[in-house]
């Protein structure tokens, strides 16, 4: 792994509810590329956002972004791809899972703390 | 497995010996240093899974103390302010940087999170009414955000140090499992096989020795036989010529220094 691979890397990106999204935001993560193809650094989900977009915006924070270092992701959204999270194993972004304010947070279901009690047999 | 299916392709030389030994050892120093590298990071990594597992809890608290705030901040504008804030986004003003830390020989990154100063998009946010809550709610979430930053550092210091471990594990089993047992089994074969040859050479060279005895003892044999014949002839022909001494006198001496030289 090269140095050059992430220090570019000074972004986050998110994927959210609107509430989640919106906190983030003002904690000032926000960051919208210049005009000719600008892309935001974050997506609002709602029920009305089908599955196939949510994968699509994290293929894009994991695969295509090179400025993306931690990507934040709800985890009750994480659930709904969570065959991409699961099968993501770069370090390379970074993908955390965190709770939203209707979802409380349940260990059980992240990905890398099932990774860590898996190894410690629990 | 067969011994002879698992040791290298090698000539049994005393060469090839001496490099099987340096091999060998070099194989144990290898292991033992994996061994050791292996061992500090794991250790490493139970530190660090034990952190994740404490952040991830924090982290929890945490988003929990940010949401409030944020329903204070809805509450006080008295309307949602998602749409407007996420339009008026532009540029980040919370950024990271990866840096590097070295543990045995594996480079972690770790994420480090720093505010660029001077832009600020949100500056018409509650400007109407909330403006207090609003900033108070951004200083919780920029905490917050600092709780995940840390998070994500260590994860990915989880996920790299698991692969790292992973493989060096492989290493050690390898070199432990696989290679100083061919080694050692080289060893082996080239020692018997030079054993081998030495006890050929041994049993050749009785054999030679063995052999040049035999050849001496015939000749030698054969000699003293040629002699006795040769002692036996002169003795009958010095009898044969003793009546002829009388009458020949020069002729005799000379006959008998010629007999003496046949002889001897």
């Amino acid at each position: 792994m090269s140095t050059q691979e992430y220090k570019d890397r000074q972004f986050l990106a998110v994927i959210g509810d609107e509430d989640s999204v919106t906190g983030l935001l003002l904690a000032g993560i926000g960051h919208v590329t210049a005009a000719p193809d600008s892309q935001k650094n974050f997506l609002v989900v709602d029920n009305k956002t089908d599955n196939a977009a949510i994968e699509a915006a994290f293929e894009r924070f994991t695969n295509e972004r090179k400025d993306i270092g931690i990507i934040l992701i709800n985890q009750h959204i994480a659930d709904r791809i969570r065959h991409v999270v699961d099968s993501y194993v770069k370090a390379f972004p970074t993908v955390l899972e965190i709770p939203s304010k209707d979802h409380p947070y349940d260990p059980e279901k992240d990905s890398v703390l099932r990774r860590v009690r898996r190894l410690f047999g629990e | 497995m067969s011994s002879a299916a698992d040791r290298e392709a090698v000539f049994p030389t005393r060469q090839s010996l001496g490099l099987m030994k340096a091999k060998l050892k070099g194989a144990e120093t290898g292991h033992s240093l994996l061994k050791r590298k292996s061992e500090a990071l794991t250790k490493r990594f139970r530190e660090i899974t034990r952190r994740i597992d404490e952040a991830k809890r924090k982290m929890g608290r945490v988003m929990q103390i940010a949401s409030l705030s944020l329903a204070e901040v809805t509450y006080a504008v008295g309307g949602n302010i998602g749409y407007q804030i996420q339009e008026s986004a532009k540029s980040a003003r919370f950024r990271i940087r990866a840096k590097q830390e070295n543990v045995s020989g594996v480079l972690l990154p770790a994420f480090e999170a720093y505010q660029t100063e001077g832009n600020n998009d949100f500056a018409m946010t509650g400007l109407g009414k909330g403006g207090q809550q609003v900033q108070r709610c951004r200083e919780t979430y920029a905490r917050a955000v600092e709780a995940l930053v840390e998070l994500a550092s260590l994860q990915t210091a989880f996920v790299i140090l698991d692969e790292v471990i992973k493989v060096v594990n492989r290493r050690v089993n390898a070199i432990e499992h696989v290679i100083i047992p061919r080694t050692e089994n080289t060893i082996k074969y080239i020692n018997s096989e030079l054993d081998e040859l030495d006890r050929e050479e041994f049993y050749r060279l009785k054999k030679v020795a063995n052999k040049k005895q035999r050849d001496t003892a015939a000749s030698d044999a054969e000699m003293k036989q040629k002699r006795e014949d040769k002692a036996a002839l002169a003795l009958l022909d010095q009898e044969n010529q003793a009546p002829e001494e009388e009458d020949v006198g020069g002729g005799d001496i000379l006959a008998g220094e010629d007999d003496e030289d046949v002889i001897f």
